[in-house]
């Protein structure tokens, strides 16, 4: 069947931080730039972002890049490749201040400069003491900074199609990518994007775990399209936890309420964290936190009917203290747990907070796949950034505000690549190959057509809590065995998903199946990555691999030190070096990440 | 109900998909206590929430700020209570 196709020089797709900042670099240098979104570009989940944004400007004490590069090698247990890292932290200034002029309100300092605050990890002089790093516009800095970038875009004339929802790839036989295919939520047409550079910026997959901080937006899109266009995907064993979501919700608690006084106790109304770290006690590290709540549920002392929670408890604290320090968490507590914290405890689970692994790229924004001898080739016409994309600059463990950082500095090198390579390219667009799109169709229609098919909600709750029980904060050899079995059976549900409503407009049954497919491929490459990788490192945990002498905090560099790359085809995994040696500077060298 | 009002109900269902995870809770439990009996002065007041930034929407529904105006508030009250 013949779709509509429409012509662009370059389609991003997501309308988050990283595609509107790449959107910007390609619309201001006169290229003719699509942006294609499920949702008004200023509701992406770029707007959640509290922290701030990390850059070594050195306005309230003295700070430099090759620190702030430093703690995020660190921060990363080794696995970030440096030249990534190096590039991003000598960049920072330079995005930030471009931000600044774009009219983004950072809070100040007396004398008019952006006012810096401290943020966990980061440290001057190569972790030596706290520095004032991060810069904000109050809690609300990506959320300014994504309205900064929108309005800047339209000045530049780039192009949105906002509700509409990409579908997939379309790569010919060589493997250049040509563009996409999605689909118009207002009238159910298809339409193929046909484009000399197409650059995704989708965001995380946060939705694959039952209980996550992230929007219901976060569904993994890009990174669906890329593992079926044969893509791999990289690192997809790393995920960041928070320690302390709201059970069955996942909104976040903050750190302050333990900060506050806040216990964290079991089914037998025990403080049992002053078993796991007696001297920081609540107060210890987030995965420390993690790791003690996760053995209480495991070995039986959860609370409530499926033992699957702790308590927070604040109902010690002066309820003054409660309504004046803590007013947001009150009303959190109160309509997603249904208790109110000045009279009961909170019901509270580890949660899913930010994804470090993602579609390979370089830091110039391109994608790179392995080809012929070389594990990383350009994928020509194809580039990512942002949380969809791994540079790798998080490596193993995310840096606090290192995540607006990335996506303006990849963001912007990834649309000064695309720039450059649309303008050097003398042809004109190659043809689209039609078994690209058939594929596409075939999908669809297999979901209008599907008979006595499993229904799509069931099953994303089976993928949910099939990688909350076996992937989650803590990692367990059997439990990740049988997770593997366990998500390849969720996988062959979702292939016979079916929806009861065929309309044209506005089917949300149709877009939400469409997002199961995509929430898939991101599952299975983490569980499999997870369990394949048998040490600890970062954010992957397991119980079979402690801290031991000859492996501090179960670390095996000998053995994996090294990126994971998952094929959806045939559930393949290969390894690829990490790069340790930067652009100008000396490696920064391993050595135990203690903080 | 008509194919334009199944439709109109749809599009406003895939508005409610914003960037903090605490309205996107909201809306869920909204719709599925209230299904389609959605009269079309709600609907209209819907749009108007749906239309804010969501921060400021979250002060509403959360009750941190008020506002005056009786139809948000109708619908405001409606969503705390699911």
């Amino acid at each position: 069947m013949k779709v509509t196709k429409r012509t662009f020089d370059a389609v991003i797709v997501g309308a988050g931080g990283a595609g509107l900042r790449a959107a910007l670099q390609l619309a201001e240098s006169g290229l003719k730039t699509a942006v294609i979104t499920k949702v008004f570009p200023t509701r992406s989940h770029t707007v959640a972002a509290q922290g701030g944004v990390a850059a070594s400007l050195g306005n309230s004490e003295e700070d430099h890049w090759h620190w702030h590069m430093y703690d995020t090698v660190k921060g990363s247990d080794w696995l970030g490749d440096q030249d990534s890292i190096e590039f991003m932290c000598r960049k920072a200034n330079e995005v930030v201040i471009e931000l600044e002029h774009y009219g983004m309100p950072f809070d100040r300092t007396d004398a008019g400069k952006i006012y810096q605050r401290p943020f966990g990890g980061h440290m001057s002089n190569f972790g030596e003491k706290p520095v004032r790093r991060s810069c904000a516009a109050a809690d609300r800095t990506g959320h300014a900074m994504l309205h900064a970038l929108y309005q800047r875009n339209v000045r530049a004339n780039t192009q949105f199609f906002v509700e509409w929802m990409a579908l997939d790839l379309i790569r010919d036989a060589e493997g250049e990518v040509l563009g996409v295919t999605a689909l118009e939520m207002e009238t159910g047409e298809i339409v193929a994007f046909q484009s000399k550079a197409t650059i995704f910026a989708t965001g995380g997959a946060g939705r694959i775990y039952y209980s996550s901080t992230n929007a219901f937006i976060n569904t993994g899109d890009g990174l669906g399209m890329a593992a079926r266009a044969g893509i791999p995907l990289e690192d997809m064993e790393f995920w960041q936890f928070h320690p302390t979501g709201v059970a069955g919700a996942g909104v976040l608690i903050t750190e302050g309420v333990r900060g506050e006084g806040g216990i964290l106790r079991n089914s037998a109304g025990e403080r049992f964290m002053e078993r796991y770290a007696p001297n920081a006690k609540d107060l210890a590290s987030r995965d420390v936190v993690s790791r003690a709540m996760t053995t209480e549920i495991n070995e039986g002392r959860g609370c409530g009917p499926h033992k699957d929670f702790v308590l927070l408890d604040i109902t010690h604290l002066d309820p003054k203290v409660i309504m004046q320090r803590l007013p947001g968490i009150r009303e959190i507590s109160i309509q997603f747990a249904g208790a109110d914290p000045i009279k009961e405890p909170i019901p509270v689970v580890p949660t899913a907070h930010y994804q470090m692994g993602g579609i390979p790229t370089n830091y110039h924004g391109q994608v790179v796949a392995p080809r012929g001898n070389s594990m990383s080739v350009a994928v020509p016409g194809f580039y990512a950034a942002g949380e969809c994309a791994c540079a790798s600059v998080h490596g193993a463990n995310r840096l606090g505000t290192n995540s607006l950082l990335d996506l303006l500095v990849f963001g912007k090198s990834a649309g000064e690549t695309a720039v450059e390579d649309v303008k050097k390219s003398t042809k004109a667009h190659k043809a689209l190959p039609q078994e690209a799109i058939d594929r596409t169709l075939a999908r669809l229609a297999r979901l209008d057509t599907q008979k006595d098919g499993a229904d799509a909600h069931q099953t994303r709750l089976t993928l949910q809590r099939t990688m909350q029980n076996h992937c989650g904060v803590f990692r367990f050899a059997d439990k990740l065995k049988e997770g593997v079995t366990k998500i390849l059976e969720v996988q062959q549900d979702v292939q016979r998903v079916a929806i009861k409503d065929k309309s044209k407009v506005f089917n949300t049954a149709r877009i939400e199946a469409i997002e199961l497919e995509n929430l898939i491929e991101v599952a299975v490459s983490t569980m499999i990555s997870a369990e394949a990788r048998k040490e600890s490192r970062g954010a992957h945990v397991r119980d079979d691999a402690p801290d031991t002498a000859e492996h501090p905090n179960g670390r095996d560099d000998d053995n994996w030190l090294k990126h994971s790359l998952w094929f959806k085809e045939g559930n393949r995994l290969d390894y690829k070096s990490v790069k340790l040696t930067p652009l100008t500077v000396d490696t920064i060298e391993l050595k135990k990440r203690a903080y | 109900m008509d194919e334009d009002r199944g439709a109109r109900l749809r599009r406003l269902r895939w508005h409610c998909r914003r960037a903090l995870l605490e309205l996107d809770l909201m809306f869920l439990r909204y719709w599925q206590r209230v299904g389609d009996d959605v009269d079309a002065a709600t609907e209209a007041a819907l749009e108007r929430l749906l239309e804010m930034e969501d921060h400021d929407l979250w002060e509403l529904v959360s009750g941190r700020q008020e506002t005056g105006d009786p139809q948000l508030k109708g619908v405001l009250d409606s969503l705390r209570q699911a």
